[in-house]
């Protein structure tokens, strides 16, 4: 059924921390090796060694440039660059669930994760319109829609280690940007981040309500010295001693 | 978005279709006999055939059969059931009046419902995107269904209600261009909110997320043609509806008839390509392509 559930038991998602991303695209990597050999179809790549290559993924990272406003105490105020990981949201109003014609997308009510019944989907597309995040993709290959699972297929597998039993982007992001967590749990770590940095939503104006949650990235520090290391470059000798010293007045003399 | 050529082609030739089999369900003309056969012929190759090119976009055409189960919920799924159960009661009307010169009167009038309940959901699964501000108004199912009235009766040969609609289409058409060019900005979603970044200062995209292209920007982030947009406004404009209305006002011949009907459709298709490739996804933001 592609009507989407009143309320879900849980809603597990993740938070991304802007501040922490360094942006290496480990997640991206991680993300397409493990959903490509795993549920669903593979996520096929097209011309992957041609003039033209592209493909499948269920993640990606863009980078912006974020440039402050000057202002009379800060006249050049430095751009910021951020790092911007994004993929499906798990929005509780999901427009991409509603609009599918077959059933084949649906948001599941023990944790909230939206997934795509792979033998209904006709690839008519109109959910990836729907998606405001372009947390879809059709693969050019199979014909159906792709779109991140929250490693349904990690999070639940007691044949993996209980430290392997989280997404594969939180699992290997080496910089601690990403986590995963149930979000509608007020007491839950995730949560807690949330609150305590401000976590935000994407389009909040969109009305999807999206689960996942943003860290914005925190101000940046201010510096009273320009080069901390300027005091450091100053002639630890002004005048030479020892066979220095006498071979630099020997050669003054000659 | 990217303008396919299948859904453009259905978007034309079935709303036509259905606007034809909407008159003819009237009993306007009130025609029977072999002169019936050629009015459904027609309307069936129109309807049928738009459906039938529809299919093509799809990435399981076999499996579509599964779109008439979420009526509740889906436009897509309410247009597919609307559309299969106009062409079956108006295939039963249209037989009767065929082969027994019989008029089932109220199964015409169903019909009719029918099939302005089918062009009503085609336009309803545009109108329903948040994601597309362009298309997100009630002027969008007033458009598809004004030029879907319009060209049925062109090709009912009804007259003077042709002109009539024909100038209220292109009204209706005018006002939708006007209000969708400003559409994406008083949406309210810019780069600030895609990327909640807006607070620290001005958001530029910076690095794409790969060096190729992908999925969202050939589905989503059409600019080609842009440029012309303007002057295809104006041949959509005068083909679709000034040149029919001029046709139409001279005095009544079948070549003329046709020549409109014609230039009719060649407009409505003409305006239907800049429908999808003018429509900006609000995804593009993120691409910083907007």
């Amino acid at each position: 059924m592609t009507t989407l559930p009143e309320t879900t038991t849980r809603k597990l998602g993740l938070v991304i921390d802007l501040d922490t991303c360094v942006g290496c695209h480990a997640c991206v990597v991680s993300c397409k090796g493990w959903n490509t050999e795993n549920y669903g179809a593979p996520l096929s790549d097209q011309e992957p060694y041609g003039a033209d290559p592209s493909g499948t993924f269920l993640n990606r990272v863009h980078s912006y440039e974020v440039q402050p406003l000057a202002t009379s105490a800060m006249p050049h105020p430095a751009a910021q660059l951020v790092h911007f990981p994004k993929s499906c949201l798990h929005c509780e109003d999901a427009p991409c669930v509603t609009v599918c014609p077959t059933g084949a997308s649906y948001k599941r009510v023990e944790d909230g994760i939206v997934l795509v019944n792979e033998s209904d989907c006709i690839g008519c597309g109109l959910c990836a319109w729907a998606c405001p995040y372009g947390a879809r993709e059709m693969d050019a290959a199979e014909g159906v829609m792709k779109k991140c699972t929250l490693c349904v297929d990690r999070i639940y597998n007691d044949n993996l280690p209980e430290e392997d039993r989280v997404p594969a982007c939180v699992r290997t992001c080496p910089a601690g940007a990403r986590h995963f967590g149930d979000l509608g749990d007020p007491d839950s770590d995730v949560s807690k981040l949330v609150a305590e940095r401000g976590g935000m939503d994407l389009m909040p104006e969109q009305g999807t309500k999206p689960v996942n949650q943003y860290l914005p990235p925190r101000p940046r520090d201010t510096l009273d010295e320009v080069d901390v290391l300027a005091p450091l470059l100053d002639p630890v000798a002004e005048e030479p001693k020892g066979f220095l010293g006498w071979l630099d007045r020997t050669l003054e003399r000659l | 978005m990217h303008p396919a050529p299948s859904v453009i082609a259905f978007t034309t030739l079935s709303g036509a279709g259905f606007g034809l089999l909407f008159w003819l369900g009237l009993g306007l003309p009130d025609v029977t006999g072999w002169v019936a056969f050629v009015f459904f012929a027609v309307g069936y190759a129109l309807a049928a055939g738009g459906l039938l090119a529809s299919t093509f976009h799809l990435g399981h055409p076999e499996r579509a059969w599964k779109a008439f189960s979420q009526w509740r919920s889906s436009w897509l799924s309410r247009e597919g059931v609307c559309s299969v159960a106009a062409l079956v009661v108006m295939g039963v009307y249209g037989a009767a009046l065929v082969f027994l010169d019989t008029r089932i009167a109220p199964l015409g009038w169903l019909g009719a419902v029918l099939a302005l309940a089918t062009v009503v959901t085609t336009s309803m699964i545009y109108a329903q995107m948040r994601t597309v501000p362009r298309w997100k108004t009630p002027l969008t199912p007033a458009l598809f269904i004004a030029v879907s009235l319009a060209g049925g009766a062109l090709l009912a040969g009804r007259v003077s209600a042709a002109m009539a609609l024909l100038a209220v289409a292109g009204l209706v058409q005018v006002l939708w261009w006007m209000r969708g060019d400003g559409a994406l900005a008083s949406s309210g979603t810019d780069m600030a909110t895609a990327t909640g970044l807006g607070g620290i200062g001005h958001v530029r995209a910076f690095a794409p997320p790969h060096t190729g292209s992908n999925y969202l920007l050939r589905e989503f982030v059409f600019v080609v043609g842009r440029k012309h947009a303007a002057k295809l406004r104006m041949i959509a404009l005068a083909l679709g509806y000034a040149l029919p209305l001029v046709l139409l006002a001279l005095p009544f011949s079948h070549a003329a008839a046709a020549l409109a009907a014609i230039s009719h459709l060649v407009g409505i298709a003409v305006s239907r390509w800049l429908f999808f490739a003018e429509a900006e996804h609000v995804v593009g933001l993120y691409y910083g392509a907007r």
